[in-house]
């Protein structure tokens, strides 16, 4: 169960960044998975060849995340893209980017070592791997953190206003053109946050990038679009109901889950989805 | 290991080294660079999508010895041109473009793609229009029912039960022998194959199986199946991973505060596991590394060092020639004696020669009279040992003063 929440935690960060996107943009960001894989993919090559250390280059690669998600949405914007055309778009350049990290990177499998890979805290009979736990904190911080911008701040009541209606929201003098920038810039910096993890934790190869997106969909929908505590309850959901299903049922069976979960949740159509 | 055909007909085994010798001993004979129209040869890899980590060090073996056969005399004098395209990993694409080779590209020959499922798509087209296709990585050898698709890899026509009994014969040679077993394996087709075979060989010698898991190609979390291996604690764990799904399990083991006692994995990422401090004394199956004996076959040390120099210039981060590189390099030196033995480029005819003659590869002597037209069976052991891989068993192959290290 421990370790399954603790991997709920990376589905919930990558589902983070989606999700506002998804909710508050209108905008379905297949490249999502790819830009996190970029910046795991920088944080490797950062570590390994420059001996950055892992929080250093999140310093260094975040922001560059951010930069990436504001020019991404600059030609979101100039060419109209809606919320359908955007799976395409975005998809094409998942793919792009899949194929430019190959060439650089090779199809190699990559690992980053580190001394904190196998770190784990003995609590009672329980072992905690740290850095799991330092993955869920942080993304429960973002999440908790994202949830009160969101709810508390003047910037936040206005994209969610202009969420639910763009005209009514623009009458009151809500810019959400400029605020979609911000919002699209966040959505990828949390990739890249993701992506630092994903260095530390995961194996990287170019075609990983499609191996998170079935899960993590399932999560947003589940977590409910543009709610970020949701995708990270959910994330954590997911995950320790994948891991219960290896534990006690079969290894095999934890794909199964999250989307019979999915649909469980679906049918059910409680309130708060 | 099964053994040879004891009444192996001296006539065959001589017609075969005509053949070969006129491959390997080739390049002591001065001959004219070839010329003409080039020969072309068709294959697809899966350059892009999961398998591209493996099936980039075919690439560069394939192109090493269109290099090496174009220094030679060609095929039949003239020089080879490998039209090479990229699979993604794909079967159904796999498919559409050995399809495309042959109609539209007109290859006059075809080499087989990487991994059962793409050359199980290929094999059907090359089945269409009666091409030769040899292949060197498709693990269940008895889905190869094509006459005339030829493995370049020695698995043997039942891998599932010669191989566990090579892993059960290493470890009933342990000290203190191994008597329970936890089997784990990756859901893909050509490791599941081998995990149940290895449970039925397990059970059947006594060796008792206390746990059997399978897992889903690419599972992203080993913790759950770690505290599960943990808690069987049993005297050898078997894996049949592929990739880094090892290194993963190893490392989640670790964070469980828990090291296996005797540890084998079938089809790991050889680079990362041998550098890992988890993959210490870990076993896997191999069919041959870059030592004696294997060194003091022909060809082999010219061919180590261009590997390197190539798959260094490639940027890829493990350089040392291995057992999937040797695949593609078998899958040429076969075609190679085939089209010189057969004087021909006639699949009809190749497909012929190859039926009644051995080929010297780097995997030593092959032959493809057997079921599937598989031969004998040359799968090893290799081991960790000081950040290394040393073939350990059977001991023949084991370098001087390389042993089996029980833990």
């Amino acid at each position: 169960m421990i370790s399954g929440v603790l991997a709920g935690g990376m589905y919930g960060l990558l589902a983070l960044g989606l999700s506002l996107s998804w909710g508050l943009l209108k905008l379905v960001n297949l490249s999502h998975f790819a830009l996190a894989f970029l910046a795991a993919y920088l944080t490797y090559e950062l570590g390994t060849t420059y001996h950055v250390a892992p929080w250093w280059s999140a310093a260094m690669v975040v922001p560059a995340m951010f930069l990436i998600g504001v020019a991404q949405h600059w030609l979101f914007d100039r060419f109209k893209v809606n919320e359908l055309a955007s799976l395409l778009i975005t998809f094409s350049f998942a793919v792009i980017l899949e194929v430019a990290i190959q060439l650089y990177w090779t199809a190699d499998y990559r690992r980053f070592e580190t001394p904190y890979s196998t770190l784990s805290i003995k609590a009672g009979p329980f072992y905690i791997p740290v850095l799991e736990l330092v993955l869920c904190l942080v993304a429960g911080v973002l999440a908790w953190g994202t949830w009160l911008w969101l709810r508390k701040t003047y910037v936040g009541k206005a994209l969610r206003a202009a969420a639910e209606d763009a005209d009514i929201a623009a009458a009151y003098g809500v810019d959400y053109k400029k605020l979609a920038y911000l919002l699209s810039g966040m959505g990828a910096a949390y990739a890249g946050v993701a992506g630092t993890f994903i260095a530390l934790i995961a194996t990287l190869a170019p075609a990983q990038i499609w191996a998170w997106l079935g899960v993590v969909f399932a999560v947003v929908i589940i977590g409910r679009l543009g709610n970020p505590l949701g995708a990270l309850a959910a994330g954590m959901l997911i995950g320790a109901s994948e891991s219960l299903a290896m534990a006690v049922l079969s290894p095999a069976w934890a794909p199964v889950v999250s989307f019979s979960v999915l649909i469980a949740i679906l049918l059910w159509d409680p309130e708060w989805l | 290991m099964v053994e040879g055909m004891a009444a192996w007909r001296r006539r065959r085994v001589l017609a075969g080294m005509v053949g070969a010798g006129a491959a390997l001993a080739a390049p002591a004979i001065a001959r004219a660079a070839p010329s003409g129209a080039p020969v072309k040869v068709g294959g697809t890899l899966s350059l892009t999508g999961f398998l591209a980590q493996t099936a980039v060090i075919h690439k560069i073996a394939a192109e090493m010895m269109v290099e090496e056969i174009n220094g030679r005399n060609g095929f039949l004098g003239r020089p080879v041109a490998y039209v090479l395209l990229d699979d993604q990993s794909k079967p159904d694409v796999a498919r559409s473009l050995y399809e495309k080779l042959i109609t539209v590209d007109k290859v006059d020959l075809i080499q087989g793609p990487y991994a059962t499922a793409p050359i199980l798509a290929a094999m059907g087209v090359a089945q269409r229009y009666g091409k030769v296709m040899i292949q060197s990585s498709m693990g269940i050898p008895k889905l190869q029912t094509y006459d005339r698709a030829f493995p370049a890899t020695p698995f043997g026509p039942e891998p599932d039960k010669t191989y566990p009994n090579v892993i059960l014969d290493a470890m009933a040679a342990m000290p203190t022998p191994p008597k329970t077993m936890v089997i784990l394996t990756s859901k893909f087709p050509s490791a599941q194959f081998m995990a149940v075979g290895m449970r039925e060989q397990a059970e059947k010698r006594g060796v008792k199986v206390l746990l059997y898991l399978e897992y889903e190609s690419g599972n992203r979390d080993f913790g759950a199946i770690a505290a599960r291996v943990k808690e069987a604690n049993a005297d050898f764990l078997w894996v049949g991973s592929l990739g880094l799904e090892s290194n993963q399990l190893l490392e989640s083991l670790r964070k469980l505060d828990y090291t296996p006692k005797n540890h084998f994995h079938l089809y790991p990422a050889p680079g990362p596991l041998a550098l890992s401090p988890d993959g210490d004394k870990a076993l896997c199956s191999t069919f041959l590394e870059p030592d004696e004996p294997f060194m003091s076959r022909p060809g082999m040390k010219k061919l180590a060092a261009d590997y390197k120099e190539k798959a260094t210039k490639a940027n890829l981060p493990y350089t040392t020639i291995d057992a999937q590189a040797c695949g593609m390099i078998s899958e040429w030196q076969i075609l190679e004696a085939a089209v010189a033995g057969a004087n021909s480029l006639e699949d009809e005819k190749i497909a012929a020669w190859l039926k009644k003659n051995r080929v010297t590869t780097v995997y030593g002597s092959l032959r493809f009279d057997g079921p599937f037209n598989h031969g004998d069976a040359g799968q090893l052991i290799k081991q960790v040992q000081n950040k290394e891989w040393k073939v350990v068993w059977p001991k023949e192959f084991a370098a001087p003063g390389v042993k089996l290290i029980a833990s």
